[in-house]
């Protein structure tokens, strides 16, 4: 008696962990370089966001060693051409970076699924005026858009983060479209419909829950281009301006030292394209991952 | 043969539900952009009948041919293009989408495919306590022991209520699908296909329960299926389509005794009999079901018939009663105990007589 429930105990600690075997995270660790991208990102937005309380430093304000000096204990990435502490740079250029990125994202997202899955959902006129100003966007050249707005509206962080998402949004949309389609095809959509289920509970419980997997793929890839666009809008002086540091602004006034102090360069363009590669690796990983047609190898 | 004949009695009969010239186009889109002439396939083409307060009408009729669709129409899940529809003698075809939510509590489906009907991302405590939520009855606490009396009263342990419908087999979730469907209690359900999907063993469990489901709550039921004999066991009245029509319609044991409409006895001779002494003569129509997008004229069954004439080439059957309780569609009905055969044989020597 006492062995059989010891052996049902062992064997349903096995079935438990066979389940967990087929959970997200470890369908992603089958792609090295996604699952590897993963925890980079972890690791670089812990220390982004919680790094400046540590590293005290003030980002804005001239240090004793005075402009472009080498690396030392005090400043370990030297000062800039100003005598600015480059580390603390990194610190807070990573934290505007990328939070324009995550902001812009989200507010990408929600454009997105919101005219997708309105324009899937309820067809007919709903359908046509919404795809058809998608794809009157998607003909705008992106950055030529987000150089005119920025141009016209200024260039508050809040303002770079809604330009930003409002050039980026038509890929979500698009996406979403397609699968609210697919979706409303469902019997158990119409179920719910000879229920008596409002169409908003129908598209907010039934539709767009089966459509997270995809909006969270066009995330990831969202943030990486929008890590760029914020980047090459603060290189050309449109983004977010100076004091305030971001990666972007930082290479912009790097380049005239690329000969006397390349790591001014080097440092925050490394910080941007690993940034981007990281995340749109993990993009690529997650499409794999949250695939249902998934196999294990 | 009709096993549940204590809850129905066909003289005591009172109509629920009344369907009135139905008729569901779906318009084909393409071609050039000059095509002005507009096709239609007529999936359920001018289909009148009624169906009766505790009874089963079963709907048979080869895939194609619009059953599905009367009953998603029925049920206004899809907007019929023409007609009527009574229900307690309403007509709910004019009902608002406010009128027609109230109305959902009464009319219920029951759907053929067990894994598309089913949310994935709910368990089925959510799927089936929707039902109540949707419809503000009950909340919480209240809704999940109304859920769990509901399982148990299709046979599933209350226990899984928070299980998900891919940790279920097939009988099982379509127990969960009848489950939902009769959550509120309704008067009228369709049941599209039931247990078509299922696995032979599974599928008399499945039918089993709706029977006596149907007797313990009264129910009222549109059973529609390609499967004959589970429509004679469960059937009171038996309704025939073909290509969009309603060809035949009477109770069960006339329909599947002396079907009175050549289809129907065509139809009926390809079931397997469970004696192989029992020696039946298939009678295997010629030709293929004519597209629903450009019917043949007249009777649309004509290009398939034996005994068509020169008069269902011009004329439309009408559905008319031919014998007590008996509604057919066909200008030369068999006659009650003869079989096509014979008939085919007597219209042959008419012929020549001639």
């Amino acid at each position: 008696m006492e062995a059989s429930t010891q052996t049902n105990v062992t064997s349903g600690v096995a079935v438990k962990a066979k389940k967990r075997k087929n959970t997200l995270l470890n369908r992603l660790r089958q792609n090295k370089v996604a699952y590897f991208s993963l925890w980079f990102l972890i690791v670089l937005h812990v220390v982004v966001f919680i790094g400046p309380f540590i590293w005290t430093a003030n980002p804005e304000e001239l240090q004793e060693v005075g402009a472009l000096a080498s690396w030392s204990l005090q400043h370990p990435f030297g000062t800039d051409d100003l005598g600015r502490d480059v580390f603390a740079r990194m610190l807070h250029g990573g934290r505007v970076t990328l939070l324009v990125g995550l902001a812009a994202m989200l507010f990408s997202l929600l454009i997105g699924t919101f005219v997708g899955a309105c324009a899937g959902f309820f067809g007919k006129v709903v359908e046509s005026i919404f795809m058809r100003i998608t794809e009157a966007m998607m003909a705008i050249p992106n950055f030529f858009f987000v150089l005119v707005a920025l141009t016209v509206l200024g260039t508050s962080p809040i303002m770079v983060i809604v330009v930003i998402a409002l050039s980026s949004w038509m890929e979500i949309a698009r996406v979403v479209y397609g699968e609210t389609l697919k979706w409303k095809e469902y019997e158990f959509v119409e179920a719910a419909n000879a229920s008596g289920a409002k169409s908003m509970r129908i598209l907010t419980r039934y539709i767009i829950p089966q459509i997270i997997p995809s909006i969270i793929v066009s995330g990831t890839l969202t943030i990486a281009a929008a890590i760029l666009t914020e980047s090459a809008i603060s290189y050309l002086g449109l983004g977010i301006q100076p004091p305030t540091p971001t990666w972007g602004n930082m290479l912009q006034n790097s380049q005239q030292y690329i000969w006397t102090a390349p790591v001014l360069g080097i440092l925050p363009g490394a910080a941007i394209t690993i940034a981007v590669l990281a995340y749109n690796f993990l993009g690529d990983g997650l499409r794999d991952a949250l695939d249902p047609r998934f196999v294990k190898k | 043969m009709n096993s549940n004949q204590e809850s129905y009695s066909s003289d005591s009969l009172e109509p629920l539900l009344r369907i009135e010239n139905l008729k569901k186009h779906f318009p084909i889109k393409g071609g050039g952009y000059f095509r002005k002439e507009k096709k239609a396939v007529m999936a359920v083409d001018d289909v009148s009948f009624t169906i009766y307060k505790g009874e089963t009408l079963g709907l048979v009729g080869e895939s194609g041919c619009g059953k599905s669709t009367l009953g998603r129409n029925i049920l206004r899940l899809q907007e019929p293009t023409e007609g009527r529809v009574f229900f307690n003698n309403t007509n709910i075809l004019l009902h608002n989408k406010h009128e027609l939510r109230k109305l959902r509590k009464q009319m219920q489906i029951i759907y053929q495919d067990p894994f598309g009907s089913l949310n994935p991302r709910f368990t089925i405590g959510q799927i089936i306590g929707e039902m109540y939520e949707i419809h503000g009855i009950a909340k919480g606490a209240e809704k999940e022991k109304k859920v769990k009396e509901m399982l148990e009263l299709v046979g599933l342990d209350p226990s899984r209520y928070n299980s998900y419908p891919h940790e279920f087999s097939g009988g099982q979730r379509q127990r969960v699908g009848i489950a939902r469907a009769l959550a509120l209690n309704p008067t009228f359900v369709v049941a599209d296909e039931p247990v078509s999907a299922l696995d032979v063993s599974v599928q008399s469990q499945v039918i089993n329960l709706l029977m006596k489901l149907k007797k313990e709550l009264g129910l009222t039921l549109l059973f529609i299926a390609h499967g004959l004999n589970v429509v004679r066991h469960i059937s009171d009245r038996v309704g025939v389509m073909y290509l969009g029509k309603l060809v035949e319609l009477s109770e069960t044991d006339n329909i599947f005794e002396s079907p009175a409409h050549p289809y129907t006895a065509a139809l009926l001779s390809t079931v397997p009999e469970a004696d192989p002494r029992l020696k039946k003569e298939r009678i295997v129509l010629k030709g293929e079901v004519p597209s629903p997008a450009n019917p043949p004229s007249g009777c649309r069954f004509r290009t398939r018939c034996p005994l068509a004439a020169e008069r269902c080439k011009n004329e439309m059957p009408p559905l008319v009663e031919v014998r007590s309780k008996h509604h057919v569609a066909c200008h030369y009905p068999l006659e009650e105990g003869q079989t096509l055969k014979e008939a085919i044989a007597s219209r042959k020597t008419g012929q020549l007589s001639l």
